[in-house]
């Protein structure tokens, strides 16, 4: 029996203590989404696309879920102690699924923008839900359908026509519970035509030895040359599991760089589907994951090349040490509909211990003969002349180590397009490495909450 | 920088007694004898496959090598039980005959920690970055460094001469008590040549030494060597002075396979 059944048996009985925590809009999507769970089951080791990461595993424990909406204390200060040095940003925080915006978010936004809690969007804004919620991301999905039904509330950020935010958009998820959690987190970002963001999202956890499940789903609409930097960290703990499902829709001119760093977690599952349905989009998706101890950081990338003339690319960079397990699965499927495609793809990938595991899977689809289309993937170990060059230089063994590990990240880094926060990355790579947790909380910047 | 001196062995900086030494189960050194004190000039010199590098490598610690037996005394340590890194702190140097590529980690940062670690190790604090910035520009002057290449990642796309030119650079950075020089003059135009010999010269003084391995006379035409050594079939099976290389130079290497 999937996994599935619990939550569905949880809906069934408690769907009214449920709608009464969430939005018309919202109760009124649980119906069908029930009706795609039904015989359905999650990803598992016996699909081709998730032959390393069982999903239905991660769903299988009995977590709690927050239906009744119970208020659970979080310490904000204590779980997230640091801004990003340097970078000014506007915060929402989401303690498990709830929203809470921070008070210079309420008063800083631009006219029109909107960074918000996903129930209130859904009964003041009612058209943009109706018209993107579910619309980009397959509800026939299993995993997007369980997350409908159990939804609540969420996030949206929604950027008008022809606005440009100056200033960085920062969501800051935290796990909060006494008691072994699952919350079904949603995200929402449109971005109008013309409209510009840098969103950063980060994941945290506040207890590190309670159990937590994050069902997620973001769903992302790019107008026509509009143009989002999002760029996510995992810094959650190792009793953390997410389920991370990410979709993408861009339209003509439109640029989306994505950056997604693994900094600490137990079993991670993240799913990047990027439909590219508008001549000339760009689509850079760029991830690093830092494996130790028994982590599991599993990414699965689609980039579905459907119009002519668009480009993308992919860079992945894993360094896995203890006895982890890395797994990159890339797609790009370019449609006889998309000529003149360029799309390029590199995963490599470290193993600093006999006992790391690293899976690496290109798969690559071309139906079209104009294209230009490369991939690259290695594994190897760290290059022991150059940790001999840096010794003989009196550099000591683990300082050489862990700079070249850092180095070997330095051009996923350098890809994100905030330099405060590529600093802040090379200063979290550079304490992970050291054997440090790569958390917020060694820094000394309160929050403005 | 300050130097501990506990030199107790009758004035010898380096004192290698009877080492053997084999790579992968196959002897490389088989009882290789070398004095060198202070001041003086070493020329290793012998035909491909005598074990040439294999001595400096060994003498810098390298891993991939085994030392099977002897001992070497450097200014009264045993050279042998140190890691790399003190070696290097104790001030023995070896500028490699292949300068690896490091991308990813620029000039810059590598010094400052090759640096840094020196002086932690001699209990000091870190050099302030003004101080730093200073010293390199003075230290890349010795050997006409581009300030371009010091910004680079280290060796990254240099060419051979920029990489041995680097190579002197780190050494005047570090300042050694021995310098071994593994074919610093392989791969170098007569122009390149003369700067990096310019460059060891610059940096030569009575308490310091250097060993300079090499396959011909002409680097030996810019570095004075005082002794001559040469290195065949893992020993050393002829010493002598200037006048040696010269004739090796005149004779080639097979009257030493032939008497060996």
């Amino acid at each position: 029996m999937s996994s599935l059944q619990q939550y569905i048996d949880l809906y069934r009985d408690n769907h009214e203590a449920l709608d009464r925590g969430s939005a018309p809009l919202l109760n009124a999507m649980r119906p069908a989404a029930l009706k795609a769970l039904e015989g359905a089951r999650l990803p598992d080791t016996c699909d081709e696309r998730s032959q390393y990461t069982s999903v239905e595993q991660m769903f299988a424990p009995d977590y709690g879920v927050n239906i009744a909406r119970v208020n659970i204390p979080v310490d904000i200060a204590a779980t997230f102690a640091c801004n990003l040095p340097n970078l000014s940003t506007l915060m929402g925080i989401v303690v498990n699924d709830f929203f809470t915006p921070t008070s210079t978010l309420v008063n800083r936004l631009p006219q029109g923008v909107i960074f918000d809690s996903l129930r209130k969007v859904a009964t003041e804004h009612p058209d943009i839900i109706e018209k993107y919620l579910n619309k980009i991301a397959p509800q026939t999905d299993s995993g997007v359908a369980l997350n409908t039904l159990m939804m609540q509330d969420g996030v949206v950020i929604y950027v008008p026509q022809h606005v440009e935010l100056a200033k960085p958009l920062q969501l800051v998820n935290i796990f909060s519970s006494p008691t072994p959690l699952m919350a079904a987190r949603r995200l929402l970002i449109i971005l109008e035509d013309g409209a510009k963001a840098d969103v950063v999202v980060c994941d945290h956890t506040q207890d590190d030895a309670q159990q937590y499940l994050a069902s997620q789903v973001t769903e992302i609409s790019l107008g026509r040359d509009a143009s989002l930097g999002l760029y996510t960290l995992e810094e959650a703990s190792l009793r953390t599991s997410r389920y991370a499902q990410t979709y993408v829709k861009q339209h003509d001119n439109s640029r989306l760089n994505h950056h997604y760093a693994a900094l600490a977690t137990g079993v991670t599952r993240n799913e990047f589907t990027v439909d590219l349905i508008g001549e000339h989009a760009e689509s850079l998706l760029t991830g690093m994951a830092i494996g130790m101890d028994r982590e599991h950081i599993d990414c699965n990338t689609a980039i579905n090349h459907r119009v002519a003339r668009c480009h993308s690319n992919q860079v992945f960079r894993y360094v896995m040490g203890g006895t982890s397990e890395g797994v990159f699965d890339g797609g790009i499927v370019v449609t006889p509909e998309a000529p003149y495609t360029v799309a390029y793809q590199s995963n490599r990938n470290v193993l600093a211990t006999a006992e790391a595991r690293m899976h690496s899977k290109p798969r690559l689809e071309i139906y079209n003969d104009e294209v230009k289309c490369s991939h690259g993937a290695t594994i190897g170990q760290l290059n022991e002349e150059a940790l001999f060059y840096m010794r003989s230089r009196g550099i000591p063994a683990a300082e050489a180590r862990v700079m070249l590990m850092q180095a070997f990240m330095a051009d996923v880094i350098d890809t994100v397009g905030l330099e405060s926060l590529r600093d802040r990355l090379r200063h979290l790579v550079e304490m992970r490495f050291s054997g440090q947790a790569a958390t917020c909380r060694r820094c000394s910047e309160p929050t403005d909450n | 920088m300050e130097y501990t001196d506990n030199d107790m062995s009758d004035n010898l900086l380096l004192d290698v007694k009877d080492l053997h030494a084999s790579i992968e189960g196959k002897e490389i050194l088989k009882g290789i004898n070398l004095q060198v004190r202070p001041g003086e000039v070493h020329a290793i010199m012998g035909p491909n496959g005598s074990g040439k590098s294999t001595l400096s490598e060994v003498l810098a610690g390298d891993p991939a090598f085994t030392v099977t037996g002897g001992e070497v005394d450097f200014h009264g340590m045993d050279l042998l039980s140190l890691s790399p890194e003190d070696r290097s702190h104790e001030g023995l140097f070896l500028s490699f005959q292949y300068p690896v590529e490091i991308p990813g980690v620029s000039m810059v940062n590598f010094m400052r920690a090759a640096l840094n670690a020196k002086r932690k190790y001699f209990g000091e604090d870190p050099m302030s970055a003004g101080d730093f910035l200073k010293l390199m520009r003075q230290k890349r002057a010795i050997v006409e460094l581009d300030n371009k290449l010091a910004s680079r990642s280290v060796n990254e796309g240099f060419s051979g001469g920029e990489k041995k030119r680097n190579e002197i650079f780190q050494m005047a950075v570090l300042e050694p008590r021995l310098s071994i020089l593994d074919e610093t003059d392989s791969g170098l135009d007569i122009d390149a040549l003369r700067i990096v010999a310019g460059g060891v010269n610059k940096l030569r003084s009575d308490d310091n030494s250097t060993i300079v391995i090499t396959h011909y006379q002409r680097l030996l035409d810019y570095i004075k060597p005082d002794f001559v050594h040469i290195l065949y079939n893992g020993r050393i099976v002829m010493t002598g002075g200037p006048e040696l290389a010269l004739e090796l130079e005149e004779r080639g290497y097979d009257w030493i396979k032939e008497a060996n």
